[in-house]
């Protein structure tokens, strides 16, 4: 369960960014979350209203944008979806391939403020 | 005051600040010529044993040293300790993982020079520890004979996370009925090309070709001086 640090370090964030641009009030965080970052979106949603009480950010909700994991392909010089996270290869020439390009960020690509 | 709400774009990385100071840590590890191992499995699959014999093995041959994470003992550094190479706890509490901030409270005052390799062993956890870079050079996954087969499809973040896999306890192999060859499939099928080794800390099978080969990714990482005779050093034990 490190869901709770990485949710604290999403309000830390998210207040800093709203603050500087003169926000009253932050409605929501807009985060994309990589199906390969490690993070369960269930127990970080969760993990956030909680972290979010007594901040800037409490009532706020968090939007959760999953990313699919992607793999290049060397063979067929493209990035592609592989057929699942349990099994990193070309879904065209079945090529196994370490090369993952999509799918482990997390990141807070927007917010929803009023100001 | 309007109060309308509008979107903002932001583009900022939640682990950026962990990842900052494992990309200084790793600068750091690299200019003292230390070359850092990190140990992740789930609990009880044999880290400490593992660790203990990779110590006392490498003992005569480098200056070797250990950071451990334990959520609420000290047993482990205790263990280690009897290895007689300079060991550190950290005692993360109710923390899952170690971070890099962790890390540099821990090597404070030591002075990082007089090591060749440093250990770190990560809070048993195959889930949490994925998310942190810690600045190491090589991470370790260990899987034990007796977790199955099917633990890196379980766990493919980790897994993928990892640049070698260990297969712990294979004295073991028989008994726990382990099939090799599906988890050396079931690991290539997560992260495809990872160099597999099979070790028994107990009986110390598969200690001589682990020591050769950290002893070659040493010397890939550290070329010239240390590296280089750390690897000569390994071989010329290892042969006699």
């Amino acid at each position: 369960m490190h869901e709770l640090s990485i949710a604290l370090s999403i309000i830390e964030l998210a207040a800093e960014e709203a603050e500087r641009r003169g926000a009253v009030r932050i409605d929501a965080v807009h985060l994309k979350l990589g199906d390969m970052s490690g993070v369960a979106p269930e127990s970080l949603l969760f993990s956030y209203d909680l972290a979010c009480e007594g901040t800037p950010l409490e009532g706020s909700s968090l939007v959760i944008e999953k990313v699919p994991v992607m793999v290049y392909c060397a063979a067929c010089s493209i990035d592609t979806n592989p057929p699942s996270i349990q099994s990193l290869c070309c879904p065209v020439c079945e090529t196994p391939t370490p090369q993952v390009t999509r799918g482990k960020e997390i990141e807070v690509v927007a917010l929803e403020i009023r100001t | 005051m309007s109060a309308q709400p509008r979107l903002v774009e932001v583009r900022r990385k939640v682990m950026n600040q962990n990842d900052l100071l494992a990309r200084a840590l790793r600068e750091r590890f690299r200019e003292a010529g230390v070359y850092v191992v990190s140990l992740v499995s789930s609990p009880g699959s044999g880290k400490t044993t593992f660790l203990e014999r990779s110590l006392t093995a490498l003992r005569p041959l480098c200056r070797v040293a250990a950071i451990v994470g334990d959520l609420a003992t000290d047993n482990d550094a205790a263990r280690l300790a009897r290895s007689q190479v300079p060991v550190r706890q950290i005692t993360t509490g109710a923390v899952c993982h170690l971070d890099a901030a962790m890390i540099e409270g821990a090597i404070a005052g030591w002075d990082l020079d007089e090591l060749d390799i440093l250990f770190i062993e990560n809070v048993g956890n195959l889930v949490c520890p994925s998310s942190y870079d810690l600045g190491e050079d090589l991470r370790m996954t260990l899987v034990s004979v007796t977790e199955g087969e099917d633990k890196p499809l379980k766990y493919p973040t980790i897994f993928n996370s990892a640049d070698v896999a260990v297969i712990t306890k294979v004295d073991l192999a028989e008994a726990a009925e382990f099939d090799a060859s599906a988890a050396n499939k079931n690991i290539q099928s997560v992260r495809p090309g990872m160099p597999v080794l099979r070790v028994s800390a107990k009986t110390g099978e598969g200690m001589d070709e682990l020591l050769r080969f950290l002893a070659s990714r040493v010397a890939e990482s550290r070329p010239g001086g240390a590296g280089n005779q750390l690897a000569l050093r390994i071989d010329e034990r290892l042969r006699t």
